[in-house]
């Protein structure tokens, strides 16, 4: 069973009296333990595709398998449960809670999960120092770097040790150096936790570290092509 | 699962940026409840006034006065014409089912001296059922009995503005003082009473055996006169049956034809008294009402500052969102921030509009009571509408699309 399977999956959107097909028949498979990129210009579908992934829409039609389960079937609040037990967001407006300190923004997933504050504490400390922030905690999110900022927001898709994280341009508002940072943080959780990281990019440097690219134009896929590890082990 | 501790804490830190918004909300909360408290304050003090002064009076209370005879064509107002005697009180305590107690009375007033004080008051001559009839208690010594009615005794018992002016701080119990002049022996001191619903001092009084007032002091017109018959009705329920049976009997026994008026009337204090009550019950109702619009009116004002507050945050719902937050999650928060800004308003209420009757009591000189009952609705009625007013924004929060939410600007 992959991970992710989808089946012909097409998302039309109503605008006024026009059907716009923003993804049109996408299949894709995608094993535990991949490390995706997917490109495209705007308009091509990637960002349907994601939301569609991130279990934040559903399809029109088509089928969406997570782990075996069909996405399609269930309703609004199993999809909230989904998103929070096995997809973590990182986005490229970090989307931190502007007012709740490192701690608590990573403590966030785990508070729509049961999970006592004693455990949601140490947890979310131990997931800041993953990412290399520790003596952050009661920083805010002005208070940091964009970099740090990313860095929280990875914390967060981790904490409830989902299986997948899905980036939606998660460098698009970094520079390069601090960029091979955060790509370098999810080569590393991809390697040493083995989990299946996807990310969006418009930029082939961001893409090359994936080990396959999939690429999108006008709601198809175009191309979808694994990568050698040379690129990743230039430097 | 929804955590409401950690979900309170969000909404108070919501609540704190907006320090001055918050405040402003409350506001209007603490307005409409201090209203309700201040307003049901000054309803139930005028109610509690009347049902204190209806106590005093006696529960379950008839008056029987004489008169209302017609003399030569010209109708005598009630209590003109002596017509009732102590007979007439006997046979209602004996024939009457629904009488549980009468109290026959024929007063006057007299100079009272005792040493070098004297005092003058209204004296009134009864039977020892005139403490059960007026709910009277002996605050010292013991009452007079039917012994001394009969063979009219000099005793006598004073009220406590008698011996206020009389003894002062003397044990006035088996002490002797002069009515007019007759020495009499003092058997007890009443206890205080107060004002009466008129506004007279209840307590500026002596009593004593009727027979002894009939023969030793005030005299009669025809033997066994006494001036008013005072009955207690066995219940509330009794009332109007014993107003009837007195009806009957005593026009039975005063030999009143068919066609004839009574030469007497009945009076049922209690029920005019009642209906004092209950329009002041009435009125506090009113008031009460129309305190809650300026309630309803905070209540709309946090309505409007969530709705507000939702289109503010609707991107931090998105993110809520993506990260599993349910719909009940999304709601609960909305509807804690709304209940937290009108319990904490409803609580500041309270103790303003407690404050507030109390000043008022101190400078109109209204009697104000805040009875714990008033403090309830008040909370009760700020935590519902913290819920009512909290729940639309909250669900039209929860109705958000999580993708539209997270690209809000």
């Amino acid at each position: 069973m992959a991970l992710i399977e989808t089946h012909n999956i097409t998302k039309v959107y109503r605008l006024g009296d026009i059907d716009l097909a923003a993804l049109n028949r996408v299949s894709v498979t995608v094993e535990k333990g991949e490390f995706a990129a997917v490109m495209g210009p705007s308009g091509s579908g990637k960002s349907s595709f994601m939301n569609i992934l991130g279990c934040l829409d559903k399809p029109t039609s088509g089928r969406y398998f997570l782990e075996g389960t069909n996405i399609g079937t269930l309703v609004k609040d199993e999809l909230a449960g989904i998103r929070n037990k096995k997809i973590g967001f990182v986005f490229q407006g970090f989307n931190l809670l502007p007012r709740a300190s490192a701690l608590e923004n990573i403590e966030l997933p785990m508070l729509y999960n049961g999970i006592s504050s004693k455990e949601r504490r140490e947890r979310a400390a131990m997931a800041l120092r993953s990412v290399g922030l520790e003596g952050r905690e009661d920083h805010r999110p002005n208070q940091l770097s964009g970099g740090q900022q990313q860095r929280v927001a990875i914390a967060r898709a981790l904490v409830n040790n989902a299986p997948i994280i899905l980036a939606d341009e998660p460098t698009g508002n970094l520079d390069t150096k601090t960029s091979a940072e955060i790509m370098e943080l999810f080569v590393k959780l991809n390697v040493e936790s083995n989990i299946t990281v996807i990310i969006v990019t418009h930029e082939p440097d961001i893409a090359a570290y994936g080990r396959r690219i999939i690429r999108f134009l006008d709601g198809r896929i175009i191309s979808d092509e694994i990568t050698t590890d040379s690129d990743r082990d230039r430097d | 699962m929804i955590n409401i501790t950690a979900t309170s804490k969000i909404s108070f830190r919501a609540l704190r940026v907006n320090k001055m918004r918050s405040a402003l909300t409350m506001l209007g909360m603490i307005i409409g409840v201090g209203a309700v408290i201040v307003m049901l304050a000054v309803g139930m003090g005028a109610s509690e006034n009347i049902a204190q002064q209806i106590s005093s009076m006696g529960s379950n209370l008839l008056i029987v006065l004489p008169g209302a005879t017609t003399a030569g064509g010209v109708r005598m107002g009630a209590g003109t014409q002596p017509t009732l005697t102590l007979a007439d009180a006997e046979a209602i305590q004996k024939e009457c089912p629904a009488v549980s107690n009468v109290a026959p009375t024929l007063n006057g007033v007299a100079q009272i001296v005792y040493g070098h004080q004297n005092w003058s008051t209204g004296v009134l001559g009864t039977t020892p059922g005139m403490l059960d009839v007026r709910d009277w208690q002996l605050a010292s010594g013991r009452p007079f009995t039917q012994q001394d009615v009969k063979n009219a005794t000099k005793v006598c018992l004073l009220g406590q503005t008698v011996v206020d002016n009389l003894f002062g701080d003397i044990e006035s119990v088996g002490e002797i003082i002069r009515i007019q002049k007759v020495p009499f022996m003092v058997l007890g001191v009443l206890e205080r009473k107060g004002q009466s619903p008129r506004g007279d001092d209840q307590d500026d009084t002596i009593h004593i055996p009727v027979t002894t007032a009939q023969k030793k002091l005030f005299g009669t017109a025809f033997p066994g006169m006494v001036r008013v018959i005072m009955v207690k009705a066995k219940s509330t329920d009794d009332l109007t049956p014993a107003e009837q049976q007195i009806n009957e009997l005593l026009r039975q026994r005063h030999h009143i034809g068919q066609k004839q008026e009574n030469d007497f009337t009945v009076r049922n204090l209690t029920q005019i008294m009642q209906t004092a009550e209950q329009s002041s019950r009435i009125m506090t109702l009113l008031l009460g009402a129309i305190a809650s619009v300026s309630l309803l009116v905070g209540g709309i004002g946090i309505m409007n500052i969530m709705l507000v507050s939702v289109t503010e945050r609707t991107r931090e719902i998105g993110i809520r969102m993506a990260m599993g937050a349910k719909t009940w999650d999304i709601r609960l928060q909305f509807i804690i921030e709304a209940l937290i800004l009108s319990i904490m308003g409803g609580v500041i209420g309270i103790l303003g509009g407690i404050s507030g009757s109390k000043i008022l009591s101190l400078i109109a000189g209204w009697p104000t009571i805040v009875k714990p009952f008033s403090i309830f609705l008040a909370f009760g009625f700020s935590a519902i509408v913290g819920i009512f007013f909290g729940f639309y924004p909250a669900y039209k929060a929860s109705l958000l699309d999580p993708i539209e939410a997270l690209r809000y600007e």
